[in-house]
Formats: C-alpha cells, structure tokens, sequence
C-alpha cells in the first residue's frame, strides 16, 4: 500500500520553480531520505508535503486520501507528524507540559475548557511514557529552554511521535547534533516501528544512507535519481551533481 | 504551585476579601468595589496577552459595549437592570466574535493597531450620537439592580458582596480555564503556532475562542462597572482604559492571572492617592510602566517567582 503519493507537484515563487514536478511513492512502512544539494528544493517539497506551504500545482495524497490542500493542521489530524529543522517548541513550558500538549492533541481534548489538565490521568501517563522513551524522565519539570540542544532534538522527536502518527516528516533529525548524539537518535530512529513511514530531508549522506530504505536525489527541483544505497552510490549523475563534472 | 496549595490561598483571599468591609470606611469598601470590577477587566486581557500572547490595545471595546448596554437598556428602555446584565455580556461577546473575525487575521503590531482601530469605531459611535448616548456627557444615574432582601445594593457594602461574588465567580472560572487542556492550549499557541498546528491544533479556533472568552468576561466587568459607577461614559471605550488594563496586566505579571488582579488594585489606589496631589495622572502612569518594564519586565509576580527560586 502507498503510504505517500506525490504527484506531478510544482511550487513556484514568483518566477523561480522551487519544485518542478515531482512525483514519489513512499510504500507503507518504508524509510525514504529526500537528499540533494543546497537550493535543490527539499525544504519546499517538504513544506508542501507538510502543509505548511501549499503546492503550486499537482497532488499530494495520504493513504488513498488527497491532502493536497489541506491545512497543516488537518494533515497532523490524518496522521502525518513532523520535525523542525530548527528546533521548535515550547521554550517556557516545562518538558512535560510540552509532551501533553502533544498527548492532548491526540486525544482531541484541546477544547475542554473547565475541567483542569491535572484531571486527566491518561495524558499524564502517556506523557511520561514518552519523557521515558526519549531519555528525558529525569526532566519532566525543566523549562525546555534550559535543555541541552542534544535534549531538546529529543523532545522534537517525543513530540511528533505522542499522536502515533502513520507518517513521520522529518527535516534534518540530526542537524547541529554532536557525532555521539547524532548517532543516538539515528539509533532510536532505527528502532521506530515498521507500522510507521518516514520521509526525512537529510543532509548527512552517512545518516541518510543508514536510516533509509531508498533514497530521493532531488536537483534544481526535479527527482534525478531514486534508488538504493548502491545505485545511488553507483550513479554517474548523482556523483556529478555532489563532486562536480569529472 | 500544586491545586491544593491553589485553593487554599483561594480560600485565604477570599476570607480576607470577605471581612475587608468591617474594617474600612464606606469611601475605602467603595476603591474596593472598583479594584474588584477592574481586577476582573484585567484578568480577562490577561487571557490574551498573557496566555495567548495577543496583545489587544482594544479591550476597553467590550468592556464599555457592555456598560452601554446595561446603561441604555434600563434609561433609555426601561429595562429591568437583572434583565440588562445578561443581555450586555451578550453583546460583549458578540461584539468579541465580530471583532475577532477581524483582528485575528493579523498578529503582533498589527494586531495591536486593528483592535486599537476597532475600540475607537465604538468612542467614535459613542461621541457621535448625542441623542442615543448622550455624547461626552454620557448616561448618568444608571439603576443598580435591587434585590428582594432587607439589603439594598444601592448602599456600599451590599454592593461590595454582590461585586465580590459575581466576580469572585467569574475569576474562579477563568482560573479553571487557564488550567485546563485549552488553556495549556493557548500557552502553546503563544509560544509556538507552528508547532501547534504541527501538533493538530487549529491554532485559530483557539485564539478565536480565547478573544470571545476574553470579551465575554470584560463584558461583565463593564457592566459591573456601569451600576458601581451609576454612569457611563464615553472613557470607558477610550483607548486610555485599554492601555490603562495592559498597564495592570504587565505591572503585576502577564500569564499569571493573580499578577494583572494585584496589578489592578495598586493602579486604582496609586490613581486614587496621586489625584489627590496632581491632575498629571496619566503622566505617572506613563512613568509606572516605564520603570516596570525596566526593573521588573516580568511584573511583580515575576519578582515573587524568582525570589521563590531563589530560596
């Protein structure tokens, strides 16, 4: 089953073509890295995947559903979760008051207006749950701002995962990561369920090599190559677009 | 601080709120009514720019929609003064749901400017039409409502306890709001918006509801306003009152509810207490919140909290 369908997707600012008609197929359960060059225009495809920019032209469509122009919000409704390249969260809430606005929005009790959080005992579990699995139940009552930046990828990641989502965008997971941090989260990303799908922007050839099935080659817009590790190794194309002509 | 520890303080300022009237004299119970109803006027911006992180430079809107209600439903139509408070938190917050359907299109500054716009449509409205409102002569004698009880709430300490309980109520309410999913909700959305929606939230029904809410409970206010005051004028809209209530919210602390409350009093009894002295009020209030904003940008409640750090 497919999981993600991209189709014929063009984004245009004024006169550049940011995307340029690209179609993908992510199968349910599968890793797909979307690598390429500065100015290739992964941020835009991702953003337009997201919602978070609305595509030019074309399709995009969640398990058989066209979300092509829907808001962001109603995509993390269907299912699709995200990460920030830059670190995005709530700076003055504590660790665990960042995990149950996730865990609320889940469990659709946002719009509760009188009876307090403190009541709902569920959200409180599953927000330790989380802190647990992402190395932070030391810290449920720290300020997020006074996190390490290793600490705080970590929660971007508890945060996008408390929905349980189908599908997880992540953009840069170890950007600004130290070499044993990055590691680590490549670790815990490894060890994500297969129920799950993942679509990463990644920069890092070693981190995209290691976590993805299939990767993406994306160039001024357009896929030029979509393969495994070898062919992607192995293609002349993708080699001159990295090193330069030979 | 934990619930329980919550409610207890509740119960303590509340007890000492109740017996306050035994010690003061009538014109001391009478600022008290007055921090009271403005204590609630600030709150309710607090829900915005302390919560939300929208900052309205247009709140006195529903604040006075609500005391023109109240004053021109029982002059002007004779109404019932019970019948007209109901009906004036209504408008509040209808007016809240039409002018929120206008600001929240935009955010920051701009926010700012388009409330600001919006209350001066209502002064200019209230200016303007001298046979309806009386013009910048305003309604005088608006009824305070009776009760069938030996009290009449035409007298000071009576009037007190009915302010002290209709607002004591709605406070209680709003903390429970604050506390509540979407009041973390709204502290979300004031710190991040991307995320949130990220997360699913419709950042805007939020805020939208928040702006309603917020309108809703200066609607009472205005209205609790109009009978203490037995007069409405033409400043209750006036971007003064505006300024004055974000002045009360960023001197006690904003997103801290009790913060904008304590912040009401001390700005109704430094006014009280410096009239006596100079007519340069406005001027002082200009130097309070610059100081404020210097020494303690996160108000007196920020200073508490850091002391209590500290320890």
């Amino acid at each position: 089953m497919t999981a993600l369908e991209v189709r014929q997707l063009y984004k245009r600012f004024g006169g550049i073509e940011a995307v340029a008609g690209v179609s993908l197929d992510i199968a349910a359960g599968e890793r797909r890295a979307l690598i390429g060059p500065n100015g290739a225009g992964k941020t835009t495809l991702f953003h337009c995947i997201a919602g978070t920019e609305l595509a030019s032209a074309g399709t995009v469509t969640l398990f058989g559903k066209d979300i092509t122009r829907l808001p962001a919000h109603a995509r993390a409704r269907s299912g699709l979760a995200r990460t920030f390249q830059i670190t995005n969260l709530f700076p003055l809430l504590t660790v665990m008051e960042n995990v149950l606005l996730a865990a609320a929005a889940a469990a659709d009790v946002g719009l509760a207006l009188v009876k307090s959080m403190a009541s709902y005992g569920a959200l409180h579990e599953r927000g330790a749950k989380l802190l647990a699995d992402w190395g932070l139940a030391e810290k449920p009552s720290v300020q997020v701002r006074h996190l390490s930046y290793g600490e705080q990828r970590q929660l971007e990641l508890a945060l996008a995962l408390a929905g349980e989502p189908r599908i997880l965008l992540l953009d840069e997971p170890t950007a600004g990561l130290s070499a044993a941090e990055s590691a680590r989260v490549v670790g815990m990303l490894q060890a994500l369920s297969r129920r799950m799908t993942i679509l990463m922007v990644e920069h890092d050839m070693d981190v995209a090599f290691g976590l993805a099935d299939r990767i993406s080659v994306l160039h001024m817009g357009r896929i030029v190559a979509e393969g495994d590790e070898r062919a992607i190794r192995a293609d002349p194309q993708v080699s001159e677009i990295y090193l330069g002509a030979q | 601080m934990s619930t329980r520890v919550w409610w207890l303080w509740g119960v303590v300022v509340l007890a000492v709120l109740a017996l306050l009237p035994l010690g003061l004299t009538s014109y001391q119970t009478s600022l008290a009514t007055k921090m009271l109803i403005l204590a609630l006027f600030a709150m309710s911006l607090d829900l915005l720019l302390g919560y939300t992180g929208l900052a309205s430079l247009g709140h006195a809107a529903f604040f006075g929609v609500a005391a023109y209600a109240v004053g021109l439903l029982t002059l002007r139509a004779g109404w019932n003064p019970w019948l007209a408070f109901p009906v004036a938190l209504a408008a509040a917050a209808a007016l809240g749901a039409l002018y929120g359907l206008l600001a929240l299109r935009a955010r920051g500054t701009y926010f700012l400017m388009i409330t600001l716009a919006l209350a001066q449509v209502l002064w200019g409205i209230a200016f303007g039409w001298r046979t309806m409102t009386g013009g910048d002569d305003g309604l005088p004698s608006v009824p305070r409502p009776s009760l069938p009880l030996p009290w009449s709430l035409g007298d000071t300490t009576p009037f007190y306890y009915f302010v002290l309980l209709v607002s004591g109520l709605a406070m209680v309410l709003l903390v429970c709001i604050v506390r509540s999913p979407f009041g973390y909700a709204l502290r979300g959305i004031r710190e991040s918006e991307s995320r949130m929606l990220a997360l699913g939230y419709n950042a805007w029904r939020y805020k939208y509801l928040a702006f309603v809410l917020a309108a809703a409970f200066a609607g009472l206010s205005g209205a609790l306003y109009a009978c203490y005051n037995r007069f409405v004028g033409i400043e209750y809209l006036h971007v003064v009152r505006s300024a004055e209530a974000l002045l009360m919210v960023i001197l006690g602390g904003a997103g801290t509810l009790v913060g904008p409350a304590i912040g009401a009093a001390l700005i109704v009894l430094l006014e009280n207490v410096i009239s006596n002295y100079t007519q340069r009020w406005l001027m002082v209030l200009g130097a309070i919140y610059v100081v404020v904003t210097l020494v303690a940008p996160r108000g007196l409640m920020g200073l508490v909290q850091d002391a209590l750090r500290r320890r």
